[in-house]
């Protein structure tokens, strides 16, 4: 156990150093835009004169490196600094958006998790019949679609001509719970579209890979159902590989639903984003950015411990 | 015929009626051949009679445009989501009527001295903030002198630089001194920076509060995200019907339509041209399409060769097909233009103007007179500039051909177009917002020494004309002036004015409106909250 307490805490410190590179890259990114952020505000309206008052006022005359070097200042105190543009602290205006994006990924998940395991259980028990043909067109179909294309499907079907559910996510405060799952449906089926093939494919192609191995020949050997098989014999062994693929889908639940977000109108963090970059707002760009990688770098982390914690090789090593 | 062949020959009647190329008695005719009812083909041609206006329910408004990074701050008013929202929950001095005259906000009459340099405006005595307070001079002069200054960070500033002193006299008339005269200054108070905030205890304006006069006040809402208000019951004007509003910002066209279709909202702000066609079929919608005052300019620098020759500029004029660009650029939506910026949507506008028309002939025959046979010239563009600018440059370029002129259109990068490639480059592509006056346009873009004068033009006389029209109270000759202006400018002038682009958006069919839709900005001039109703 006290290995895989050391493995964490490498790791995590590992991702401070990445998060620190991270956050000089996305800065000078940031800094190389064409325009400023004076002139993103004040539009094609802008005179020269306005600039400059603007400019000073949000202290874009101070040299790029030391712009910098005050925002490390504060974010090492966890303190990430006010939007330039708005004035508003970085964390009131992209908090609730992450909150909704989270959700969505949550209700996301919940669907396609066990949706897509247990479809993977079944085609790789059912192997090369129809059902795992169809099951598997049907899954890189939905792959291989951009996922606002998906989005506007769902939206012609369910929206428009059945009138099942609402074409725009628009959230109030104050929602019920079932008011908040019924209007999110559709961009959350979506993102369960998207994901669902990786996860079923990845449970298909491990079970199936173990079932040539002798152990299972044993258990067949020994008269038990193919069900059990696969469930008690196989998966057990199949864990590593899904659980991997597993957290890199649920990084991309989180830090790919801009385009979902756009077509379904959803309040999340990547509109913020977008915004942001238009507009130069550094502290914000970098608040979004590192929110992502962190995601990436945390799930990546929770991928291996769940693979050592399965294995029970890795476990216990000699 | 069957069900889609109706729809085809509907669309293509549609069309046609748009562009004038049938009357009413036939487009009748042939819609009933199509299967049309009569009282659906005349619904079709007009639109729903108009019933009177009556209280209740909720707006909701899916609207383009919207930024998580807007303030409240009127300075810094630039997306459309800041210009509705600031028309619903702020007041203006003046506002612009849906039949284009200028009419009363929080001023209830406005008059000047005789030579238009003292403004003095009577403000509402009814008007009151949603937190209760009267809206008094003291709060209006706070408001203006936000923009003025040497600290203002507003955009609006270039329009209030010629304002000296802004002064109260007593609690309900506020006067304002220009160093010389202007005679359209009222209608400068329609700008939508010019909003009006309640004044903190040492001057300034309070804007961050979100508190205002308008006629709906705001109960919660996110930038970027959308709006609730609900109504103002002590609101001092006539009108606001709803009892609430919702303005969402829909970004994307394909939502915003959808959302217009499911019956999620009940008008958009803009919809998406290439597809208006389709949307028009949906009985349940109703498009609008208003002229507006916003122009498409390509300027061209009148002091660099070969534009400072006027013949080769009035070839590059001639040289354009403006139909032709109309009908496959903006989709029909555009109203032509003359190379002189005053749009019909704009007070004054010149109706007896010949219009230049596409003439390849004349072209060459200009730039044989010039010297300049086999010009060959490059013209910045980009996709930012307006939807369909890059194609439109394309297209002009073909359209040159016939005159023997070379066009070559240089793709220039979105990002940092306004300022590294308008006023620098010597030929590009423009696009500019509305203006409420021709004077307002000529003098930021047209007047010798503008800071805008985006084709760099000097005509001496127009200059004068200028002047003078500027503080000129008497409108007939006022109008004379702007018509020999426009007549300097369409023929000496080195700004080439494809078209002006209309305001395309829609609305269901409850929701009713006047007679008249006001062309300062979509939606009924930003207004239609407080002056559209939903049918019983």
């Amino acid at each position: 156990m006290g290995d895989i307490l050391g493995l964490i805490a490498r790791r995590l410190g590992l991702g401070l150093v990445i998060l620190f590179v991270i956050s000089i890259i996305i800065f000078f990114m940031v800094e190389l835009l064409p325009g400023d952020i004076a002139q993103a505000v004040l539009g094609q309206g802008a005179t020269e004169d306005n600039l400059a008052a603007l400019r000073e006022q949000m202290g874009l005359n101070k040299p790029a490196i030391v712009r910098y070097l005050e925002w490390l200042g504060g974010a090492v105190t966890f303190d990430f600094g006010s939007s330039i543009v708005t004035g508003e602290r970085v964390t009131g205006l992209i908090g609730e958006r992450f909150m909704n994006t989270l959700f969505l990924a949550a209700y996301a998940a919940v669907i396609a998790v066990p949706f897509a395991i247990i479809l993977g259980v079944i085609v790789a028990l059912l192997r090369n019949s129809i059902f795992d043909r169809v099951a598997n067109v049907l899954t890189l179909t939905s792959i291989s679609s951009p996922e606002f294309f998906l989005g506007y499907i769902l939206i012609l079907f369910f929206a428009v001509k059945w009138g099942m559910f609402p074409a725009i996510s628009s959230l109030s405060q104050g929602m019920s719970l079932g008011d908040l799952l019924y209007r999110t449906f559709l961009p959350a089926l979506t993102l369960v579209l998207v994901v669902t093939a990786h996860m079923m494919r990845m449970t298909r192609a491990a079970i199936i890979n173990l079932l040539a191995s002798p152990y299972i020949e044993m258990a067949r050997l020994k008269g038990a159902p193919p069900w059990k098989v696969i469930v008690k014999h196989a998966l057990p062994n199949a864990w590593a590989p899904i659980i991997n693929v597993v957290a890199l889908n649920l990084a991309y639940l989180i830090t790919g639903v801009v385009l979902v977000e756009v077509v379904f109108v959803y309040p999340g963090i990547g509109q913020a984003l977008v915004d942001a970059v238009s507009k130069r707002d550094f502290p914000v760009v970098q608040a979004c950015c590192l929110i992502f990688a962190a995601t990436f770098i945390l799930l990546n982390l929770a991928a291996d411990v769940g693979a050592i914690l399965t294995n029970p090789r890795l476990r216990h090593p000699k | 015929m069957n069900y889609s062949k109706d729809q085809l020959l509907m669309d293509r009647l549609a069309n046609a009626a748009r562009e004038g190329r049938i009357s009413r008695r036939s487009f009748m005719h042939h819609s009933m051949a199509a299967g049309v009812t009569a009282s659906a083909a005349t619904g079709l041609w007009t639109s729903a009679a108009n019933a009177a206006p009556q209280r209740g329910g909720t707006f909701r408004v899916g609207m383009h445009d919207g930024n998580s990074s807007d303030t409240h701050d009127p300075g810094q008013y630039v997306s459309r989501q800041q210009i509705y929202l600031a028309h619903q929950y702020r007041s203006y001095l003046t506002q612009i009527e849906p039949d284009g005259s200028l009419g009363p906000d929080l001023a209830t009459s406005w008059s000047a001295n005789d030579d238009a340099s003292v403004w003095t405006f009577e403000i509402n005595q009814n008007a009151s903030f949603h937190s209760g307070k009267p809206v008094t001079a003291v709060d209006v002069i706070a408001s203006l002198n936000h923009h003025r200054g040497e600290k203002s960070t507003s955009a609006a500033k270039s329009l209030l630089t010629s304002v000296t002193d802004i002064s109260a006299d007593g609690d309900y008339t506020v006067v304002v001194t220009v160093e010389s005269g202007i005679a359209d200054l009222p209608w400068l108070m329609t700008d939508y920076h010019l909003a009006v905030c309640p004044a903190n205890d040492d001057g300034t304006a309070n804007w961050q509060s979100g508190d205002g006069s308008g006629p709906y006040k705001i109960d919660e809402g996110e930038f970027g995200v959308g709006w609730s208000l609900s109504r103002h019951d002590g609101w001092h004007l006539e009108g606001a019907y709803f009892d609430a509003l919702e303005l969402l910002v829909l970004n994307d066209p394909n939502a915003r339509q959808t959302a217009l279709v499911t019956g999620d909202v009940d008008a958009v702000s803009l919809i998406d041209l290439k597809t208006s066609a389709l949307l028009q079929r949906d009985p349940n919608i109703e498009i609008e399409n208003v002229p507006s005052a916003a122009a498409i300019t390509m300027p061209m620098f009148c002091d660099t060769a070969p534009f400072d020759d006027v013949n080769v500029r009035n070839a590059l004029k001639l040289a354009m097909d403006r139909d032709e660009i109309i009908e496959k650029i903006a989709f029909g939506a555009a109203t032509k233009g003359n190379d002189f910026h005053h749009s019909p949507a704009q007070p004054y506008w010149p109706d007896d103007i010949p219009q230049r028309d596409y003439d390849p002939d004349q072209a060459k025959s200009l730039l044989k007179k010039a010297g300049a046979e086999g010009l060959s010239v490059s013209i910045s563009t980009a996709d930012s500039v307006f939807s369909g600018a890059v194609d439109m440059c394309v297209l002009y370029a073909e359209q040159a051909k016939a005159a023997g002129i070379e066009i070559d259109v240089v793709r220039e990068p979105n990002d940092g177009y306004y300022s590294d490639v308008w006023l620098k480059k010597p030929f590009c592509a423009v696009s500019w917002g509305a203006r409420p006056t021709p004077d307002n346009i000529y003098t930021l873009a047209y007047k010798s020494d503008a800071a805008w004068n985006e084709s760099r033009w000097q005509n001496e006389r127009f200059n004068e004309l200028l002047l003078q029209a500027k503080s000129e109270l008497d409108n007939e000759l006022r109008a004379e002036m702007y018509r020999e202006m426009a007549m300097l400018a369409r023929d000496d002038g080195g700004t080439i004015i494809p078209m002006f682009n209309n305001f395309v958006y829609a609305r269901r069919s409850n929701v009713m409106r006047g007679d008249n839709l006001a062309a300062s900005w979509e939606l009924d001039g930003a207004r239609a909250p407080s002056r559209w109703w939903f049918a019983s």
